[in-house]
């Protein structure tokens, strides 16, 4: 019995040494690929939470986002808390253990997490140096007086301000109504971020779409910025000469087309200069030239402006993405040669910012930035940098171009067009004594029975010798104030005053 | 066969390992709190109080009723009791740990009530077979309708009055003094009892079919796989041990796979159970907690990693039922492999003992009495460590004196007093072990 007792022993041992093989193969060799399991996303967020994230910082220091210790009785460490409410929502993001981020926090995740490669030296330090592992802080390009400047000009008015510099694509100011505060979100109990999360899905605004960036919309008579560049680059002058009747009847159809309010333009003179129709941005003048131009030209400069090609109605996403920028970006379009080739009374109205165009304040505001950057699109930037938690930096995020949209030729053209809109046709509001403002109107139909939306793009200083500094895009939905009787120049182009005031001032 | 004058024990050894483990079970208690709150409790010094009095109780019990008893057996149930208590307050509302700390003591008490009332180990091997049925009756008393309780999909617990218990907790110790009983006394007869090839002839299979039926019973009438193969194992040990026949354990091997095979083909649960164990990490079956435990088990153990996050500190709470079945998976993400291979390096010190007091008995029920015993803390702690691991399919059994769970205390700390009892003699000649 003796020996039975002791094989026995073995055996015994035998099983146990068994379990402290799994255990050291679960808990040390196999560790990190079991805790990178999908599956195991509440201890992966629990670890996430640990971390002290960085903070999100606009020029002159102010924070936008920062993670501060969780109240007690949390099992999570840190929360997210965003000290400027809903003025930086869009550009933030949302930091939410259950729906995930969105915007920088989404983009700039691994450097606010920590977990970029860049931070390796430091993370190793702050280890050496028994320090926990923290987040890197991004920088930002946003002027946080600007910014207040943008919600103010906007007031109660549904729709978005774009501030940027139009030589070096830093977006300045980028605010959309309704708009939403993070912190409901990323902060709180898990029932009151369902609560929050219902509210802004079930909303009709969507308040969780930029219309700055997200939202597409028809640019109206703002797109004639682009019908004319196609003129420029394609040896129709400033001064090209247009018959000039108030309606035109499109080729192939019984179908008219009018100008704004059925009015004549220029006094009802058989004839206009390019110059003049774009200063009274007369539709049926551009409808003449978009025709004359033909499919090909003018498709090709709106790719030159970055919109991307599509092909209603099979096909209305993009393919490519021709604008980078660091927030999710809805590219602006315009439809490809061959969708006119069955369609060609349509090419009419594509002159003119209808049918199948399709923009937002941040592309628009690109466009404007190439006329005043002498022909060449920036790329928008956002990020500047990113710090380390030492303030060493970890990253830095160059200006970049998109290309050249014009030639530098046309652009000069362009602006003394835009300028002439602004100094004596539908653009006076945006009239700024001291410095010249150069830019576009836009009224576009936003479906029947609707009032119309009203844009305004511009940039300044114009056509001197100062370099241009800031373009604006607004657009106001559903004409703001002025309801159906809105236009682009008197709802939108005085919020564009008051944004480049608050800059140039 | 007579008692031979006892070497000499070593009180002190025993008093010392005693108060480690007292220190180490206080700790824990204070690092829980430290690690959830960020301050040590405020009821420390009661807690201390009344787990060092109940500890050194036991043990002055211990010295006064067997003092030539072993004096590992009690600081090392006292460290593994204290160490669950103090996780039980880590995972569970402060009332509900109040109550498992006071199953504690009841366990202590049982402990020492044992000791007291079994002043020689032998007297139990002069009741084979009261003792024999009333370990069945106790087992099949779940089974009888207007006492058992299903919980959980398993018809394991009895209501009796206002207390609720798992019979088969006791039911199991008096088995295992049955059938040390039993097999001491027809151990001949059952090492003649094998014919050719080894094998044992057909009237000698007689004991083996009847617990092989038992077993199966149990499994379809109690839905309670864990504690059918516990009992099955448990048996063909000690047969073979009593016979030294291998004949007995391969039939008993063939007899286990054949009754495994009839459960998984007719019982879904057990089938659920290997399905479970197979694709417990497979991202579709997470949100199914069968697979979802096992899921969460591997994760707590690897997010502590070597060291673990410290008590307190981890979240063992996303693992259902953290702190009775998967109470190892919670120690391994706050006290790491380290602290996990500690904690079983207690078992196996614990059945290293057990299997010793046997080796040192001279008598054959007290052998197999304290290898009964033993096998059972063992392939009871094998079964759920093996299980929450994912070495085999989970069977949830209370990993011994550890996990929540009051009957399954109380039953261990008795196991423990018998073992306690059994190695206070009589003693081979010469063979008393050094501690």
């Amino acid at each position: 019995m003796e020996r039975r007792i002791r094989r026995l022993g073995i055996a015994l041992v035998v099983l146990f040494t068994l379990v402290f093989g799994q255990l050291s193969y679960v808990q040390v060799f196999a560790a990190d690929d079991i805790r990178a399991n999908p599956a195991n996303f509440s201890r992966q967020l629990i670890a996430e939470y640990n971390v002290e994230r960085g903070k999100i910082i606009t020029t002159g220091g102010l924070v936008i986002a920062e993670s501060v210790p969780a109240p007690g009785g949390s099992r999570y460490r840190y929360e997210r808390r965003y000290p400027q409410g809903d003025l930086y929502g869009y550009i933030t993001g949302y930091y939410s253990r259950i729906y995930g981020r969105s915007a920088l926090e989404e983009s700039m995740n691994t450097y606010l997490s920590g977990e970029a490669p860049e931070l390796a030296i430091s993370t190793f330090t702050d280890l050496l140096l028994g320090n926990e592992k923290r987040g890197a802080n991004v920088f930002v390009t946003i002027d946080p007086n600007l910014q207040e400047a943008a919600r103010t000009a906007l007031g109660s008015n549904e729709g978005a301000v774009v501030a940027m510099d139009p030589v070096s694509g830093d977006i300045l100011a980028l605010y959309s109504t309704p708009g939403f505060d993070p912190s409901e979100l990323s902060s709180g109990s898990d029932e009151e971020m369902r609560r929050a999360w219902t509210q802004l899905n079930a909303d009709p605004e969507k308040p969780l779409l930029a219309l700055s960036h997200q939202e597409l919309f028809l640019p109206g008579s703002s797109f004639k910025i682009v019908t004319a560049s196609a003129a420029l680059e394609n040896r129709f002058g400033p001064d090209s000469v247009w018959p000039n009747p108030h309606r035109l009847t499109l080729p192939l159809t019984n179908e008219q087309l009018q100008n704004f309010g059925d009015d004549h333009c220029n006094g009802g003179s058989s004839q206009i200069s390019m110059t003049e129709a774009f200063e009274e941005s007369c539709n049926v003048t551009f409808a003449e030239v978009a025709l004359e131009l033909g499919p090909e030209r003018l498709a090709e400069q709106a790719r030159a402006y970055g919109l991307c090609g599509t092909l209603p109605p099979d096909r209305t996403a993009c393919d490519e993405q021709l604008v980078r920028f660091e927030l999710p970006f809805e590219n602006g379009r315009f439809p490809e040669p061959e969708y006119f080739e069955r369609n060609d009374p349509l090419l009419a109205f594509s002159g003119i910012g209808l049918d199948n165009d399709l923009v937002n304040p941040l592309q628009m505001a690109l466009i404007a930035s190439a006329v005043a950057n002498g022909g060449v699109m920036p790329q928008p930037r956002l990020v500047t940098e990113v710090r380390d938690a030492q303030g060493r930096v970890a990253r830095e995020f160059g200006s970049r171009s998109a290309g050249t949209a014009i030639s530098g030729v046309s652009a000069a053209a362009l602006t003394q067009m835009m300028i002439s809109v602004v100094n004596e046709g539908s653009g006076f509001l945006a009239q700024i004594p001291g410095i010249q403002v150069a830019g576009k109107t836009g009224t576009a139909t936003n479906g029947e029975g609707r009032p119309p939306n009203a844009w305004f793009t511009a940039f300044a200083p114009a056509g001197g010798q100062q370099p241009p500094r800031i373009a604006v895009s607004v657009i106001v939905l559903d004409g703001g104030d002025l309801g159906s009787e809105a236009t682009g120049g008197q709802v939108a182009a005085p919020i564009v005053r008051a944004v480049i005031e608050a800059y140039l001032r | 066969m007579s008692a031979l004058p006892a070497p000499a024990s070593r009180p002190k050894t025993g008093l010392l390992l005693l108060l480690i483990s007292l220190v180490a079970s206080i700790a824990a208690y204070g690092m829980v709190g430290l690690g959830l709150r960020g301050r040590v409790p405020s009821d420390i010094v009661i807690y201390g109080l009344t787990l060092g009095g109940a500890y050194l109780l036991a043990w002055g019990v211990v010295r006064w009723v067997a003092p030539r008893a072993d004096p590992v057996l009690l600081p090392i149930a006292g460290m593994l009791g204290g160490l669950g208590l103090a996780m039980i307050y880590r995972l569970l509302p402060a009332d509900i740990a109040d109550e498992q700390a006071l199953w504690l003591l009841i366990g202590l008490a049982a402990f020492v009530l044992t000791l007291v009332v079994v002043r020689d180990d032998r007297v139990l091997d002069g009741y084979t077979y009261t003792i024999g049925l009333l370990g069945l009756m106790l087992l099949l008393l779940p089974v009888v309708p207007g006492i058992g309780l299903t919980i959980n999909g398993a018809r394991l617990w009895a209501r009796v009055g206002p207390f609720t218990f798992q019979p088969a907790e006791f039911g199991k110790i008096l088995i295992v003094i049955f059938l040390a009983s039993y097999l001491s006394a027809k151990r001949e007869l059952l090492e003649a009892g094998v014919g050719r090839l080894g094998l044992p002839r057909a009237k000698d299979l007689g004991p083996l079919l009847l617990a092989w039926g038992a077993s199966l019973a149990v499994l379809f009438l109690e839905r309670d796989l864990g504690a059918s193969m516990l009992f099955f194992g448990i048996f063909v040990v000690m047969l073979w041990i009593a016979s030294g026949r291998l004949g007995y354990l391969l039939t008993g091997g063939l007899l286990f796979a054949l009754g495994g095979a009839i459960g998984y083909l007719a019982l879904p649960h057990v089938q659920n159970r290997v399905a479970y164990w197979l694709h417990a990490l497979e991202p579709a079956n997470v949100h199914d907690i069968g697979y979802g435990q096992l899921a969460q088990s591997w994760f707590a153990l690897a997010s502590g990693g070597l060291v673990g996050t410290g008590l307190g500190r981890g979240s063992p709470d996303l693992i259902p039922f953290p702190a009775s079945d998967f109470i190892l998976s919670a120690f391994g993400e706050e006290l790491g492999m380290l602290g996990t291979a500690a904690i079983l390096l207690l078992f196996v010190g614990l059945i290293g003992r057990g299997l010793r007091i046997a080796l040192d008995r001279v008598d054959a029920f007290g052998r197999l009495l304290a290898t009964g015993l033993t096998v059972t803390i063992a392939l009871q702690t094998f079964t759920i460590a093996a299980g929450v691991t994912r070495l085999i399919p989970l069977t949830g059994v209370p990993l011994p004196l550890v996990s929540y769970g009051g009957t399954s205390r109380v039953a261990t700390f008795i196991m423990i007093a018998l073992l306690v009892r059994i190695s206070a003699g009589p003693w081979q000649p010469a063979r008393r072990s050094a501690t």
